[in-house]
């Protein structure tokens, strides 16, 4: 069996409705479960980036990278392993004590108030998953963790792509 | 045209004519009536067929598009409308096929309330689109149908949908239409590397045992006289899937038969003999490869096609050649020395003698009384000598049908190969005939498939579209009961069918028809059939429970193809 590891797909588009039902009906249709999900503009207006995660095969994910940059209105599509990429996730802790493990976390206090306080936390999975942890036991209130955000070591090059389709036509 | 106050509607008719739309298949209803009514006022140059069902209208839609060459239209209302051209959206997507289709929509301010007929047709249609779009404005109609014309047909085509607001179609602007000459996102012809062309030939003049499966490829890219000088340059028997029938002809010296679950023993059994094989627009389907981890695992694979993700997805390819396969297969041709293969090719002939034995003498000359589906089509081969367009639908007919008929031209076996879409036969053939005027259209359907879109026949005898219809019927669904005989030990659930009079029906549409039960009868009444300037229906009552053989079990090996 071919062994499945962490993917970071990067798939720039065209602004575009409904884009984004298109890009998950690839994962349904073949049962892929997506761990994470970004988008937002990329470095080039009215172009997005969508950050998708998943943990798969590499022939799988050399597929499904296919299949996406098939669609019409997908400009480019890359695929990276996590050595490379530089990523990070964002996690937001809601709680109702102060902790003086907060100290030590490198977290960063978000808003505080008589009955509650907010405290922000960027790195990897595991920074913010031992924060989770720790702070679990006295009682989190409310806890979120954005998708990954990541940029490829390697070039990328979407404006030289689209500058190649001014100049052909 | 510049600068002319249209209303939103009026711009779907004018998109069409510049797009070269001449005929457009569909059903009525609320959100569409004021493209209908400019239709009424346009209807010189712009042919409107109603259909009985918007299943109906589609299936016909990829008929035309499948027997002309030509982008095929489908129309419907919003809601129940558009839901139902879902299934032969679903069909092109899979079998490649260019069709626009277009669909009313609820008034924009509407969108999202559950007003009445109202649906998510593009969130339904996403994931069996090549493309999309919701038109909200009157101003983006033109831009939009320039857009989807072009992403229909160019590439690997496919399936369009324009679903527009019923606001939109009343809104009056300035309508100006140019065809789109590309999209920066989309790049629908690869270019072919030199080092493929390269590797390719190289791996052809070294080897001994080649073989050539074809596909639908050839077709789309009207690359048929490419192919044949491919083919008779390097000397390579060639074998054809399901949608690649008909590209070569079949008493052509090279053309060894069908590969897949009942293509014949021969290409079959040597796809796992040969030392490479070059596949051509072909997408190795599994009811192409059989078991996938033995299939040709002793050859070398080309790989030919035009859509980057069919290469490596089934099937890995030691030399793919992503590209046109019309310019493609020409550059390989210029580069690969004129051979023949004759002792490579005498392996077929032996392996054919015995299919002929096993399986072919009894389908063709049976000794049994009952009439056989094999020699219906061969009948209808002598009457047509082989030059008519065959409409098939899902079945043993199907497999029988594609085994037997003879093809002279291209573009004439029209069949739902990828979704296996039963129904798709009846609306297909009126719409491969109003796609090519000129030929003789025959469908070829099984008694179940034929009731699934049955209402067809009023279309038919509206427009008086002289379609030959052929019901070979067993009273059964006879595939099902095929599989149900060899692998659930005879338990028939749910496929014997009591039929009601298909003669009688046909006469109930005013519709000439015969039945026929009798041996001595069959080519008389094929004969008068083909014979006949106007729409004909023919019952040929087969043998119940007749099998389709040769047959490669679900998951099983090519090389395991069995004849009984």
């Amino acid at each position: 069996m071919e062994k499945k590891n962490n993917y970071t797909i990067s798939v720039y588009t065209e602004n575009n409705v409904g884009l984004l039902h298109r890009l998950s009906a690839i994962f349904l249709k073949r049962h892929i479960n997506i761990e994470s999900f970004t988008t937002s503009e990329c470095e080039i207006k009215d172009v997005f980036r969508f950050i998708i995660v998943v943990k798969m095969t590499k022939s799988g994910v050399e597929k499904v990278s296919k299949q996406i940059e098939k669609q019409v209105e997908v400009i480019r599509v890359f695929f990276h392993t996590d050595s490379e990429t530089i990523f990070q996730e964002s996690a937001l802790f809601e709680e109702r004590h102060i902790q003086n493990i907060i100290k030590e976390s490198n977290a960063r206090i978000v808003t505080v108030n008589p009955d509650y306080f907010v405290i922000e936390k960027t790195g990897f999975r595991d920074d913010t998953e031992k924060l989770y942890n720790d702070l679990e036991k006295y009682g989190l209130l409310q806890f979120t963790r954005s998708g990954r955000i990541a940029v490829s070591k390697e070039k990328m090059g979407i404006s030289e792509i689209l500058n190649t389709f001014k100049i052909q036509k | 045209m510049k600068n002319k106050k249209i209303s939103g509607a009026e711009a779907v008719v004018h998109s069409l004519l510049n797009e070269g739309v001449d005929l457009i298949w569909g059903y009525p209803g609320g959100a569409i009536m004021p493209v209908y009514d400019e239709f009424y006022k346009f209807q010189d140059k712009l042919q409107h067929i109603l259909a009985r069902h918007e299943q109906g209208a589609i299936h016909a839609a990829q008929g035309y598009a499948r027997s002309s060459g030509r982008v095929g239209v489908a129309i419907a209302t919003s809601g129940p409308g558009a839901t139902n051209l879902v299934t032969g959206i679903a069909d092109a997507q899979i079998d490649s096929t260019p069709v626009v289709c277009i669909t009313g929509q609820v008034s924009s301010h509407l969108l999202g309330s559950d007003a009445f007929q109202e649906t998510d047709i593009i969130g339904i249609s996403m994931p069996v689109t090549k493309w999309n779009y919701q038109i909200t404005k009157a101003s983006e109609i033109p831009e939009i149908f320039a857009k989807a014309f072009y992403i229909a047909k160019s590439g690997r085509p496919g399936p369009v949908l324009i679903d527009i607001t019923k606001d939109a179609q009343f809104e009056l602007f300035d309508f100006e239409y140019s065809k789109c000459k590309g999209i920066r996102s989309y790049n629908p012809l690869p270019t072919i590397s030199n080092d493929s062309i390269d590797n390719a030939s190289k791996l052809i003049n070294n080897a001994k045992k080649p073989l050539i499966v074809w596909g639908q490829g050839v077709i789309l890219g009207n690359a048929e006289k490419e192919f044949k000088d491919f083919v008779e340059k390097s000397g390579i028997p060639a074998a054809w899937t399901i949608l690649g029938l008909s590209a070569l002809p079949t008493s052509h010296d090279l053309n060894v038969g069908m590969v897949g679950m009942h293509g014949n023993y021969g290409p079959n059994i040597l796809t796992n003999k040969c030392d490479l094989l070059i596949a051509v627009g072909m997408r190795f389907d599994d009811r192409v490869t059989g078991d996938p981890k033995t299939y040709a695992s002793q050859a070398k694979i080309i790989h030919l096609d035009i859509d980057p993700a069919e290469i490596n997805k089934n099937i890995i390819a030691d030399v793919p050649v992503i590209g046109d396969c019309k310019d493609s297969l020409e550059r390989i041709t210029n580069k690969i020395e004129k051979k023949s293969h004759s002792k490579w090719i005498s392996k077929f002939d032996d392996l054919m003698k015995i299919e002929f034995e096993k399986v072919i003498k009894s389908d063709l000359n049976p000794l049994k009384e009952g009439l056989t589906m094999g020699e219906s089509i061969i009948a209808i081969n002598e009457f047509t000598n082989g030059d008519a367009i065959i409409v098939t639908d899902v079945g043993q007919h199907q497999m029988v049908a594609c085994r037997y008929a003879n093809f002279v031209k291209s573009k004439s076996n029209i069949t739902s190969g990828g979704l296996g879409t039963m129904g798709f036969a009846l609306p297909a053939a009126m719409g491969a005939k109003m796609g090519a005027l000129n030929r003789e259209v025959v469908a070829v359907i099984g008694d179940g498939g034929y009731q699934m879109t049955i209402q067809e026949l009023g279309t038919i005898f509206q427009l008086q579209i002289p379609v030959k219809i052929v019901i070979l019927n067993n009273d059964f669904l006879g595939m099902v009961r095929q599989w149900q005989q060899l692998f659930f030990d005879k338990r028939y659930a749910s496929t014997e069918m009591v039929n009601p009079d298909f003669v009688a029906i046909a006469k109930g549409y005013y519709l000439d028809s015969e039945r026929v039960k009798d041996r001595k009868d069959l080519k008389p009444a094929v004969e008068r059939m083909i014979k006949s300037k106007k729409p004909y229906v023919l019952e040929i009552c087969v043998e119940k429970e007749n099998n389709v053989f040769p047959m490669i079990p679900t998951g099983a090996s090519v090389s395991d193809i069995r004849l009984n």
